[in-house]
């Protein structure tokens, strides 16, 4: 008397699965809703940070999102059959974090009803205008690409679907990057670095959740992953988290080099309260040592390992932006060098910012609807990897 | 017959003055809430000495913007502040000076170049606005200020003065009481200064009193190394 198949089982997880995700959006939504009719004083948000949980929650999505495609772009551009195979999901998986950041971003603006007043009014010097292009474009690209690829009769355009979104992603970060760059007076941005940064930060970061996703729906499936795809997917992984590493410690190291810059540095990497300790345990011993170690210790580097590893470096990649978006604005202002400066408007003073639960549910609501496409896609049509036998 | 023209005439008489007693404070109110109807030159630039010799203990000129532009006065982090007082001190010498902060007008506005929808604008007078019908809050602006000059709207808003407008969820900035230039008029905190340090004038008319002076004295841009070239300059920093 067997009334509960496996079938049935998993039925009931799925729909459980699909009623939390979509408890997480109402919760952002319901926030999103309470900011509009209160205002951001609900926030933790102020003139001094005026960009903060939900922008860290939205640049992770976006930046994640074209970083996710590497897979793709290593199948399709580089013609590695294990990639190949992965290719669909990570489109899907692109596309759901897009959506998921754009929302974020979209909610939290002072007037989200005018977003239509966005998409009509384009001021083309802004980098922000640019990307609504690029933003809008990444999703028709990788729309098309998971079309060629989906549907026999265009498989033949699936390699030249695969090039235009490895360009893309490679703009679509750039422009991310450049928000930043192109400020030119705050002491954490204006720097050309970033875009590169942003973009190597990307490839790890996508990685990351590629293989949480990935260990997930093998789990499910009850599939083993292929030991030698694993191999070499987290040992590329590995050498991902160390390039943007590498580029973490080009940007500070150069900072730190400038005289004018060094009391940033300071701030961001030793006294600056909450902001180092984020930094220095959050991102380098959780982001980038304890994964370092679970990819590449002889004796770990299995399974549990790697998908241990991956969740920390989406830990890390969380409190690198932290410290980089909040923290970067928390220093102040050099608008007056060589003097102290006190006001009524903080100037010369640490910005103070305290996250509020609306900003947080507001980013949760993201990260939900990004989980929902995801599950739904991958349960109603055919995203899961399928292997491909070893040639070797 | 004669009586009854007469009877007419002074119905027409009668019924033009009513018309024009009903029409002409409309007409003068019109004129007034719209102020010059020229458009706006590019000839002129607007632009502010502000003399640091004399700002002292005072917060007229903040005092004045509130009351002109209608904002709270509160001084919390997410209040509105077009104008502040600063207070600076040289870090070698322990020199001390006070000054008053604002938007600084400049001719290449980091705000203007990112905003994304065109909303911040430069007036072809060189006054810095913000278009507040096509603001849509991203605060953009505000990130790339080098001045802090901006703030956002972080709750509704009540009693608002007709030729401010303003709203919730919205960015803005000194206008440089750019309601009281349409008429001829001084911005709030020029007028309200009781050491006359604030200088309003046109940079562009070399024989205005603000273009003499900047000929015969040393003035500072703040931040000048960024080439924003500032409409606001000061004296004595």
């Amino acid at each position: 008397m067997v009334n509960h198949s496996p079938l049935r089982f998993k039925n009931r997880i799925f729909y459980a699965m699909v009623a939390a995700g979509g408890l997480v959006v109402l919760a952002g939504l319901y926030s999103a809703h309470m900011m509009e009719v209160y205002g951001h004083i609900i926030t933790g948000m102020n003139n001094q940070i005026v960009w903060g949980m939900p922008h860290v929650f939205a640049i992770f999505l976006i930046i994640t999102a074209s970083g996710v495609l590497n897979v793709s772009s290593i199948g399709s551009v580089f013609n590695k059959p294990a990639y190949k195979a992965r290719a669909p999901l990570a489109g899907l998986l692109s596309i759901s974090m897009l959506a998921g950041g754009l929302t974020i971003l979209m909610l939290d603006l002072g007037r989200p009803d005018r977003v239509i007043v966005a998409m009509t009014h384009f001021n083309l010097t802004s980098v922000f205008a640019w990307n609504i292009f690029l933003y809008s474009g990444m999703f028709a690209a990788v729309a098309l690409y998971l079309w060629t690829m989906m549907e026999k009769r265009m498989k033949p355009w699936s390699k030249p679907a695969g090039l235009l979104v490895f360009v893309w992603r490679f703009v679509l970060t750039t422009g991310t990057g450049l928000i930043f760059s192109f400020l030119v007076a705050r002491q954490a941005y204006e720097t050309a670095i970033l875009p590169p940064m942003f973009i190597v930060m990307s490839f790890a970061w996508g990685m990351a959740v590629f293989h949480i996703v990935q260990s997930a729906i093998y789990e499910w499936n009850e599939k083993l992953l292929d030991p030698h795809v694993q191999k070499r997917m987290k040992n590329l992984m590995g050498i991902l988290v160390i390039a943007a590493l590498y580029f973490v410690a080009a940007y500070h190291l150069t900072n730190l080099y400038f005289a004018r810059q060094t009391e940033f540095e300071r701030f961001i990497l030793f006294n600056g309260g909450v902001y180092p300790l984020v930094f220095w345990v959050g991102y380098i011993l959780f982001g980038n040592l304890l994964p370092l170690l679970l990819i590449f210790h002889p004796a770990l580097g299995k399974t549990k390992c790697v998908l241990y590893a991956s969740s920390l470096i989406v830990l890390g990649a969380f409190s690198l932006l932290y410290v980089f978006i909040i923290g970067g604005q928390a220093f102040p202002l050099s608008i007056f060098p060589g003097y102290e400066v006190t006001s009524s408007f903080g100037d010369g003073a640490i910005g103070h910012y305290r996250p509020s639960l609306p900003e947080i549910l507001l980013g949760m609501g993201g990260v939900g609807i990004a989980f929902l496409i995801t599950t739904i896609g991958v349960r109603v049509l055919d995203f899961a990897p399928h292997e491909i036998p070893k040639s070797s | 017959m004669s009586d009854t023209n007469e009877q007419r005439r002074q119905f027409l008489k009668t019924s033009v003055g009513a018309a024009a007693v009903a029409i002409a404070p409309g007409m003068l109110m019109f004129d007034m809430a719209h102020g010059k109807t020229e458009p706006v030159s590019g000839k002129v630039r607007w632009g502010m000495l502000i003399d640091t010799a004399n700002c002292a203990d005072c917060d007229k000129c903040v005092k004045a913007c509130n009351k002109e532009n209608g904002l709270s006065g509160g001084l919390s982090p997410t209040d509105s502040q077009w104008i502040r007082k600063v207070e600076l001190k040289d870090m070698r010498t322990e020199r001390t000076l006070a000054l008053p902060m604002m938007c600084q007008h400049c001719e290449e506005p980091p705000c203007v170049d990112v905003c994304p929808t065109g909303a911040s604008f430069k007036r072809a007078d060189g006054i810095v606005l913000v278009d507040k019908h096509i603001c849509i809050g991203c605060r953009y602006c505000m990130m790339a200020c080098p001045y802090k000059a901006r703030s956002f709207v972080h709750e509704p808003l009540h009693d608002q003065k007709p030729d401010v407008p303003r709203g919730k969820g919205v960015v803005e900035s000194c206008t440089m009481c750019v309601q009281r230039i349409d008429k001829g008029l001084q911005p709030a905190c020029a007028e309200a200064c009781p050491n006359k340090s604030i200088l309003f004038g046109n940079l562009n008319a070399p024989d205005s009193e603000i273009s003499k002076k900047l000929r015969t004295v040393a003035s500072t841009q703040i931040r000048a190394d960024l080439g924003l070239n500032t409409g606001i300059r000061y004296e004595g920093i």
